[in-house]
C-alpha cells in the first residue's frame, strides 16, 4: 500500500485579511497520509490562518488547497469531514460529555447502537470512560481536552487538525497530554496537523515541523533535522538554543568556510554562503561546544566564565568568547572536575561542522 | 483525639468560636447599616403601597360606618320581603346624622357602586326627610320614590354591611354577587373588563414575540462585529433608551397618522390609495408598533449580554464536526442563548403587560390596555379602591408568569448582564 504523499496539498496559497499585508505568502506544503506535522511559529506568522484556511472557516485569497487530491476550497466546513481541536477545547456547554461526542454522529445520521460503540472506543482511547453522563464544566480542564481530542476522531476523520490544544493547561498536564496524542496518532495512524508556538512540544510529537516566519515556512523536515540543521538563522534562533557570531567570510573551499569576526577568525560550514565577502551568522549549538576538548577540534579558542547558573541535570555556563558575551554553554553536572568557576579563564572548542554560516541576521 | 476536640483559644484567652462570632457580628452590622437605607427607600415606596392597595381594595369600612344603626338592624332581616319598620327607623337616624355632616353624597357614590340608581333617590330622600315626622319611617321613604319601596335596593344596602369585600375583584373579572349572593357574570354586552384583560395579554404576547423576532439578529450581530461598528449600532441601540417615552411616542404619531410620514410613504410609492389611507395609529396596530420599538432596548440587552459570552469557536466546532450552518446554529448556538432569551422575554412581557403611556397615546379605543382603565379610575371616577383591585390582579398575574416561567425553563437560568 503506498502512501499519499500528497494528502494534504497547500499549492501556491496567499491569504490576506484587509487586502495590504499577506498573512501568508505564496505557500507550498505537502502533508502525507499518516503524517504528524506541525505548524510552529511565532504568533502573527500565518500558521493558524493556514489551518483555518484548510478547515474552511477562511479562504485563501490565491491558490488552493487540494485533500485526498480534491481541490476543497469551495466546500463548506462541514462538508470537509475534519476533525478539529480548538484552542479552547470548544466543548457544547449545554451538552454532556456524550451528547458531545454524539454530534458529529447524529449529523451524519449514524445509527444509535454504533454510535454508541464508536463514542465507548473514542472515550476509551483518552481513558475517559465513565464520564459520558457528566457536564463540560464538571471536567477539569486535561479532561476537558481529552473529551475534545476524543470527539474530534470518534467520526474517524482521515485528517485532524488542533490549534495550540494544550495551551491552556499546566506544564506537567500539557507534557503527559503530549505524549497521550502523540501515542493516539500513533495508534490509529490519523493524519495531524498541529498548530503550536511551543517548539518543545513541535519537537515531542510530530514527524515533521514547517516552521513559519512572517507568512511562509521558513523550513520544513524532520525534529532532529531542524534542530541539528537548520537553514537560516530565523530556524536557528527559533528552535532551541543558539549561540551566535556574525562576520564575514574571508575564505571558501572544501565544504568549509573562514569567517572574520571583529577580533579573531573561526572555521565553519558554509550553508547559505556563496563566497568570499559575504555577511554571515554563524550558529553553534550550546552542547556542541566543549570546555578543554580531549579530541581534536579545528576551533580552539579562550573565554572568560562570566556566570554559572545550576540548573539541577546541567549547568548553564556564559562566557565572554571571542567578543560576543552571550556565549552560552551546557555542561552535565557529572564533569564536575572541570574547572568551571566565575571568573576563569578556559578553552572552548568545537568542529567546524557543528558551526553553520547562515544568512546574516 | 484530645487535641481535636479541645477547644482552640486565642492568644488572649477566650475561645476562638466565640471571638470569631464577634468578629462577625461587628461585619454583619456593619454590612445591614449598608444596606439599610435601601431597604428602609424599598419598605416605604414599595412594600407600603402595595400593602396599602391590598388593603384599599378589600376595604368596605365606608358604608359600615355610615349606616352602623341600618346594619345592626338588619342582621336578623333575611333578605326576603321588605324589611320591618326597625330597619327603617335605624337607616333614617343614620341618614339624618350623614346629612347633618354632608356626608350622604358618598353614601350615594358608594351604593350606586353596587346598584346603579341610588344616586337620585338618595337625593330626593334628602330633600323629603327634612318634613319626615316622627314613627312609621318605612311608608314614609317608600313614599319618597318606588324605588325605595323595591326589596333590591334594600338587598343591596345589606351587600354593603360587610367590613371587606371582594366585589372589586369580582368587578374587574365582570363578576358579582347577585341577589341571592351567588357569582355571576354581567350581561354580554357589559363586559369590558374581561376584553381588556385579554387584549392586554395579547398585545404584550405579540409584543414580546415581535421583539425577540426584531432583537435576536440585532443582539446577534452586536455581539460579532468588530468592535468599532458594534459599538456604533449599541449606540443606537440606547439612543432611543435615552430618550423620553413621551417624545418617543409622540415622535410615532407623527409617523402613523393618517396624514404622516408612512402614509404619505404608502402613496407616495403607490401602495395604497390617497383617499384609502390605513388607519395605523388609535388602534391596536399603532400600540404594536410604538410598544415594540420602545421595549426593544429590553431584548436586545439580555440578548447581547448573553451572546457575548458565547465563544465563536463552538459554532465553528459544530460545523467542522459536520454539522450544516443551521444544524450548528439550532444545535448549539441557540440552546446557549435560552437565558438571555428568557430574561428578555420576561423583562419585555411584564413590562408591556402594565404599558400604559404608549397604548393611551397611540393606542385609541381598540388599543388600550388594562392599566388605562387603572389610571381611569384613579383619575375619572376616583373609584380607587377598584383601581388598587385591579393593580394587583394585574400584579398577581405578572406573579404567576413569573412562576410558570420558573416551572418552565427555571429561574436560575435566566441571565440579565
Amino acid at each position: 500500500m503506498s502512501v499519499n504523499k500528497e494528502f494534504v496539498k497547500f499549492e501556491n496559497v496567499d491569504k490576506s485579511y484587509d487586502g495590504k499585508v499577506l498573512v501568508v505568502k505564496n505557500l507550498q506544503l505537502d502533508i502525507a497520509e499518516g503524517e504528524f506535522i506541525t505548524m510552529l511559529g511565532p504568533s502573527g506568522s500565518g500558521k493558524t490562518t493556514c489551518l483555518m484556511m484548510l478547515a474552511g472557516f477562511e479562504t485563501p485569497t490565491n491558490g488552493e488547497i487540494y485533500l485526498g487530491g480534491k481541490a476543497i476550497s469551495s466546500i463548506p466546513p462541514h462538508k470537509r469531514g475534519i476533525g478539529m481541536v480548538f484552542q479552547n477545547y470548544a466543548l457544547f456547554p449545554h451538552m454532556t460529555v456524550y451528547e458531545n461526542l454524539a454530534f458529529p454522529l447524529r449529523v451524519r445520521k449514524i445509527p444509535k447502537d454504533e454510535a454508541d460503540k464508536k463514542i465507548d472506543k473514542a472515550l476509551s482511547m483518552v481513558s475517559l470512560q465513565g464520564f459520558a453522563s457528566r457536564m463540560p464544566g464538571q471536567l477539569s480542564g486535561g479532561q476537558q481536552q481529552r473529551v475534545a481530542v476524543a470527539r474530534s476522531l470518534v467520526f474517524d476523520p482521515q485528517l485532524v487538525l488542533m490549534d495550540e490544544p494544550l495551551g491552556a493547561l499546566d506544564k506537567n498536564l500539557r507534557e503527559s497530554m503530549q505524549y497521550e496524542i502523540k501515542h493516539i496518532h500513533e495508534s490509529i495512524g490519523v493524519t495531524v496537523v498541529y498548530v503550536t508556538h511551543d517548539q518543545s512540544e513541535a519537537l515531542t510529537m510530530s514527524n515533521r515541523i514547517a516552521v513559519f516566519n512572517d507568512g511562509k515556512v521558513q523550513q520544513l523536515s524532520s525534529p532532529d533535522e531542524l534542530y541539528e540543521k537548520p537553514v537560516n538563522s530565523f530556524v536557528a534562533e527559533f528552535i532551541g538554543e543558539n549561540n551566535t557570531f556574525g562576520g564575514e567570510v574571508s575564505d571558501i573551499s572544501d565544504g568549509k568556510c573562514k569567517v572574520k569576526l571583529a577580533n579573531a577568525e573561526i572555521i565553519a560550514n558554509p550553508i547559505s554562503v556563496k563566497g568570499k565577502g559575504e555577511r554571515t551568522t554563524v550558529s553553534l549549538r550550546p552542547e556542541r561546544a566543549l570546555i578543554n576538548p580531549s579530541t581534536k577540534m579545528d576551533n580552539l579558542h579562550k573565554g572568560k566564565i562570566e556566570e554559572v547558573i545550576y540548573h539541577g541535570d546541567h549547568t548553564r555556563v556564559r562566557i565572554n568568547l571571542l567578543g560576543n558575551p552571550e556565549f552560552i554553554l551546557k555542561v552535565p553536572n557529572s564533569s564536575s572536575n572541570l574547572d568551571i568557576k566565575l571568573g576563569n579563564e578556559i578553552n572552548i572548542g568545537w568542529n567546524s561542522d557543528d558551526a553553520r554560516a547562515l544568512d546574516p541576521k | 483525639m484530645s487535641s481535636e476536640t479541645k477547644q482552640i483559644l486565642t492568644t488572649d484567652g477566650i475561645p476562638l468560636e466565640v471571638s470569631l462570632k464577634k468578629a462577625e457580628r461587628k461585619n454583619k452590622i456593619k454590612a445591614f447599616l449598608l444596606v439599610a437605607p435601601l431597604l428602609f427607600f424599598l419598605i416605604i415606596t414599595y412594600v407600603f403601597p402595595i400593602g396599602d392597595m391590598l388593603f384599599r381594595s378589600v376595604d368596605d369600612k365606608m358604608v359600615t360606618q355610615m349606616l352602623p344603626k341600618t346594619f345592626k338592624a338588619m342582621e336578623t332581616w333575611d333578605g326576603q320581603e321588605l324589611p320591618e319598620e326597625e330597619v327603617f327607623a335605624a337607616f333614617h337616624e343614620d341618614f339624618i346624622k350623614l346629612v347633618e355632616d354632608k356626608r350622604e353624597g358618598k353614601l350615594s357614590t358608594q351604593l350606586n357602586y353596587t346598584k346603579n340608581g341610588f344616586k337620585s333617590i338618595i337625593k330626593k330622600l334628602r330633600r323629603k326627610s327634612k318634613s319626615f315626622e316622627e314613627g312609621n319611617y318605612k311608608e314614609q321613604i317608600m313614599s319618597v320614590h318606588k324605588r325605595w319601596a323595591d326589596v333590591e335596593y334594600w338587598r343591596a344596602i345589606k351587600r354593603r354591611a360587610p367590613e371587606f369585600t371582594s366585589q372589586k375583584y369580582l368587578k374587574g373579572m365582570d363578576m358579582y354577587v347577585n341577589e341571592e349572593g351567588k357569582i355571576v357574570s354581567v350581561e354580554e354586552d357589559r363586559r369590558i373588563h374581561r376584553v381588556l384583560w385579554l387584549r392586554t395579554l395579547e398585545i404584550a404576547f405579540f409584543v414580546t414575540v415581535f421583539c425577540f423576532l426584531m432583537a435576536y439578529p440585532i443582539a446577534h450581530l452586536l455581539a460579532t462585529l468588530p468592535m468599532k461598528y458594534s459599538n456604533l449600532l449599541m449606540i443606537c441601540v440606547l439612543l432611543p433608551f435615552w430618550t423620553s417615552l413621551l417624545v418617543r411616542t409622540a415622535s410615532w404619531m407623527i409617523l402613523l397618522q393618517q396624514q404622516g410620514i408612512v402614509n404619505d410613504f404608502f402613496v407616495g410609492i403607490g401602495l395604497v390609495a390617497d383617499d384609502n389611507r390605513p388607519e395605523m395609529m388609535y388602534n391596536k396596530t399603532g400600540s404594536y408598533v410604538a410598544m415594540t420599538q420602545i421595549l426593544l432596548p429590553f431584548m436586545v440587552l439580555p440578548l447581547y449580554s448573553v451572546m457575548k459570552t458565547i465563544s465563536p469557536s463552538l459554532m465553528r466546532a459544530g460545523k467542522s464536526l459536520g454539522g450544516t450552518p443551521f444544524v450548528a446554529f439550532w444545535k448549539v448556538y441557540f440552546p446557549l442563548t435560552i437565558p438571555g432569551i428568557g430574561a428578555g422575554c420576561l423583562l419585555v412581557f411584564i413590562l408591556a403587560i402594565g404599558y400604559y403611556i404608549t397604548p393611551a397615546l397611540v393606542g385609541g379605543a381598540s388599543g388600550t390596555l388594562i392599566s388605562n382603565q387603572i389610571a381611569f379610575h384613579m383619575k375619572s371616577t376616583l373609584d380607587w379602591s377598584f383601581a388598587s383591585a385591579m393593580g394587583l390582579m394585574l400584579l398577581s398575574g405578572v406573579l404567576v408568569i413569573y412562576w410558570l416561567y420558573n416551572k418552565i425553563v427555571g429561574i436560575d437560568n435566566i441571565k440579565l448582564g
